[in-house]
C-alpha cells in the first residue's frame, strides 16, 4: 500500500499531551499541510514521522512498510528545516549529492549529474559552486529542497521552510514547492501556521489544537465548512456572533440574522454563529437593502491596496463574554469602501445560506 | 577614551590610548630583544649566533623538541578523541550537564601542578610502556590542556546550529560517525585548530610535571641548559617564545577564516 499511515499516535512530555491519538492517512503523491498554532503538536508529529521523535504509542508506516522503530538515517524521507540547514563547508552541488553520497546511490558522476539536474530544477542552475553564505536565503532553501530530494525519498517533510523569508520571497517559493512536489509526484508533510500558505499549496489541510487534529480537508471545505469553533476562528477573519435558533434565524438579544443553517437546528439551540467578510454587503438606507438586513455602523476600515475590509458593530448587539463580538466584517473593493467612514450608519445583509452555525 | 573616528572612518586612537599602548609595547618588548642581544653573547664585546649553532648541534636539544612534539600530537589526539564527541554529546542529548562540564573543565586552574602529578602517580598505574615511558606524562598533559581545549571546542560548537546540521545530515541517511566526521569536524577547524595550537604551547613549555617524573622534555632541557650555558637557555627561550607566537597566530588566522565562512550565513 503506498502513502502514509499514521495510527493512534499519542506523546507526552511529562504530564501534558503533546499529541493525543492522532490517526492520519495520506494518500501517494498528496501535500497535506499541517497547520495550527504554535504548541498545538505539529512539529512533533512531523518530527515523529521522520523519526527525530518517538512516540509513546502508535505506529508510522510508509508505503506499507511500519517504520516506527526505524532511526531517522534508515527511513527513506527528504527533509527540509525552517533553520538553514545547509552544510557550511560544502558548496550547493556538494550539499545536494550529500544524501547519495552517504547512501551509495549511483556512481559519482551519476550522483554529480543528478545534483546538477535538481538544482537546475530549483532554479539555481547558476550557483552550483557557491557556499551557503554565498545564497541568500531563499537560495538556500531551494538548495536544501534539491538536497532532500536528491535521495529519492518516499516522502518530503517540510518544518516551516517558508518562516525565515520575506513576503516575497515565500509566496515565490511556496508555489514553486508545489509545481516541484506535482512534477515529481511526491507525498509530502508541509507544518505551517500561515494559514494562507496551507490553503493555497495544499491538496488537504489538517488543523491541529492542543494535540488534536479538529479537521482534515480539503481547503475549500476547511475554509467554507469549518467542523468547529476553533477552525472557524482559525482559518480565514469573520464575525462571530453568539446567539439562540430561532427558524431561519440566529437571534443575538433583539437582532434576527438570518442563516438557514439555523433552520435545521431546534429552535432555541445556543450556537456560535461564523460570517466571512466577503459574504456581507453594505447599503446606506433600509429601502433597496434586501430583507433580513440588519442595521450596523462602520467601527473600523482597513486598507489592503484592492480591498479594503470594514468592521461593523451591530446596532444594540448585547455585548460581553457570551454574546461574541458583535461585530461583522465586510469586504469591499476599495474604491467601493471609501465612503464607508467610521460612524457611517449602514445596512448590512448577507446570503442566508452563507453562514456557518455551531452548536456551543 | 576617545570614540570619535578618524578620517579614514575607523575609530580614533587618542594620546592616552597612544601612551598606555606603548607602555605595553615596551613592556612586552624589552626584555626580548636584551634576550635576543644576551643570546648573541660570545663573551667581552663579542657578538654571533654561536649559541645557536651550538644548540642545532646539540643532540639534546633535537631530542628533547621531538619529544616534546611527539608528547604534545598524543596529547591532542586523545584530547580529541576524548572531549569531541563526549561534548557534541552534551550539546544534543544532555545541555544539563554543559555546567558540570564547566566545572570539571576548570578543575586544572585551580588544583597545583605538583598535587595533580603526586594525586595521578598515585591513583595511575599500568604497563611499563605507559607508566615507565615519557608517554605518562599524556595523562597529566590532557588535564592541564583540558581547560583550553574544552574552550575551544565549546566555542567552535556553539557557532554552529548542531541540532540542525545532524537531523539534516540523519535525514540524508548519515549515521553519527559521518555526520561527526563529514559534517562537524569540518566546520569546527578553527576550534580544532585553536585546540591544536594552544596544546601545543602548553605541552611544549611545561616542566613541573616532567621534572618531577624525570622526563627530559623541551622545557627540561631549557631549564637544564640555563644551568650552565646561559646564552644558549636565552637563544632556546627565544625559540620557545616565537614557537608559541607562531602558534597563537595560527588560532587567529584560522578563526578569522572560519568566522568569514560560518559568521556571514
Amino acid at each position: 500500500m503506498t502513502g502514509v499511515t499514521l495510527t493512534a499516535i499519542r506523546k507526552t512530555y511529562g504530564t501534558r499531551t503533546v499529541l493525543a491519538d492522532i490517526n492520519m492517512q495520506l494518500d501517494q503523491g498528496e501535500l497535506l499541510c499541517l497547520l495550527g498554532p504554535s504548541g498545538c503538536g505539529k512539529t512533533t508529529l512531523l518530527r515523529i514521522l521522520a523519526g527525530f521523535e518517538t512516540p509513546d504509542s502508535g505506529q508510522v508506516v510508509i508505503n506499507g512498510q511500519d517504520v516506527s522503530s526505524l532511526p531517522p538515517n534508515k527511513r527513506r524521507m527528504g527533509m527540509v528545516f525552517q533553520a538553514y540547514s545547509l552544510f557550511p563547508n560544502l558548496t550547493a552541488l556538494q550539499n545536494v549529492r550529500f544524501g547519495p553520497r552517504v547512501r551509495g546511490l549511483g556512481t559519482t558522476s551519476e550522483q554529480t549529474k543528478e545534483a546538477q539536474r535538481l538544482l537546475a530544477m530549483v532554479g539555481l542552475a547558476a550557483h552550483v559552486d557557491k557556499f551557503p553564505h554565498q545564497l541568500s536565503g531563499g537560495q538556500q532553501q531551494r538548495v536544501a529542497l534539491a538536497r532532500a530530494l536528491a535521495v529519492q525519498p518516499d516522502i518530503l517533510l517540510l518544518d516551516e521552510p517558508l518562516s525565515a523569508l520575506d513576503a516575497k520571497v515565500r509566496v515565490q517559493l511556496r508555489s514553486e514547492i508545489r509545481r516541484i512536489q506535482r512534477e515529481i509526484g511526491i507525498t509530502t508533510v508541509f507544518v505551517t501556521h500561515d494559514q494562507e500558505e496551507a490553503l493555497s499549496i495544499s491538496d488537504r489541510v489538517a488543523v491541529m489544537n492542543e494535540g488534536h487534529v479538529l479537521q482534515m480537508a480539503a481547503p475549500a471545505a476547511i475554509y467554507r465548512q469549518p467542523a468547529d469553533a476553533f477552525v472557524a476562528r482559525f482559518i480565514g477573519a469573520g464575525g462571530v456572533l453568539a446567539g439562540r435558533t430561532s427558524g431561519a434565524t440566529v437571534r443575538i438579544g433583539e437582532i434576527a440574522l438570518p442563516s438557514d443553517a439555523a433552520a435545521a437546528m431546534p429552535s432555541g439551540t445556543e450556537v456560535e454563529m461564523f460570517l466571512r467578510p466577503e459574504h456581507v454587503s453594505l447599503h446606506d438606507a433600509p429601502e433597496g437593502a434586501p430583507a433580513g438586513s440588519v442595521a450596523a455602523e462602520v467601527v473600523d476600515l482597513t486598507f489592503f491596496g484592492s480591498l479594503s475590509r470594514i468592521k461593523l458593530g451591530l446596532t444594540g448587539a448585547p455585548t460581553g463574554d457570551d454574546a461574541g463580538s458583535g461585530e461583522i466584517w465586510a469586504d469591499l473593493s476599495s474604491a467601493a469602501a471609501e465612503r464607508f467612514v467610521p460612524g457611517t450608519k449602514v445596512w448590512a445583509s448577507w446570503p442566508s445560506g452563507a453562514p456557518r452555525v455551531l452548536a456551543r | 577614551m576617545s570614540a570619535t573616528l578618524s578620517r579614514s572612518g575607523g575609530p580614533r586612537v587618542g594620546l592616552g590610548n597612544w601612551i598606555i599602548i606603548l607602555a605595553c609595547g615596551l613592556f612586552f618588548l624589552v626584555p626580548l630583544i636584551v634576550t635576543g642581544i644576551f643570546s648573541l653573547w660570545e663573551g667581552g664585546h663579542s657578538y654571533g649566533v654561536s649559541s645557536y649553532v651550538l644548540l642545532i648541534h646539540s643532540s639534546g636539544f633535537w631530542r628533547s623538541l621531538l619529544l616534546s612534539l611527539q608528547l604534545a600530537i598524543e596529547t591532542i589526539l586523545l584530547s580529541f578523541v576524548l572531549l569531541v564527541p563526549a561534548m557534541i554529546f552534551v550539546h544534543l542529548k544532555a545541555p544539563k550537564l554543559k555546567p558540570l562540564f564547566e566545572f570539571i573543565a576548570t578543575l586544572p586552574f585551580v588544583i597545583p601542578a605538583i598535587a595533580l602529578i603526586a594525586g595521578l602517580s598515585t591513583l595511575y598505574t599500568g604497563p611499563n610502556w605507559l607508566i615507565g615511558t615519557p608517554n605518562y606524562l599524556v595523562i597529566p598533559y590532557f588535564f592541564l590542556a583540558l581547560p583550553y581545549g574544552y574552550r575551544s571546542i565549546d566555542v567552535g560548537l556553539n557557532t554552529l546550529d548542531v541540532k540542525t546540521l545532524t537531523e539534516a545530515g540523519q535525514s540524508l541517511g548519515a549515521g553519527w560517525g559521518r555526520i561527526i566526521v563529514l559534517i562537524l569536524l569540518p566546520n569546527m577547524t578553527a576550534a580544532l585548530v585553536g585546540a591544536t595550537l594552544l596544546t601545543l604551547t602548553i605541552v611544549m613549555g611545561e616542566f613541573t610535571f616532567a621534572s618531577v617524573l624525570l622526563f627530559k622534555t623541551f622545557a627540561v632541557f631549557i631549564n637544564d641548559t640555563g644551568q650552565n650555558a646561559v646564552t644558549e637557555a636565552a637563544a632556546l627561550s627565544l625559540f620557545s617564545f616565537v614557537l608559541t607566537w607562531i602558534a597563537m597566530l595560527g588560532v587567529i588566522v584560522a578563526g578569522k577564516r572560519q568566522r568569514t565562512r560560518i559568521g556571514a550565513r
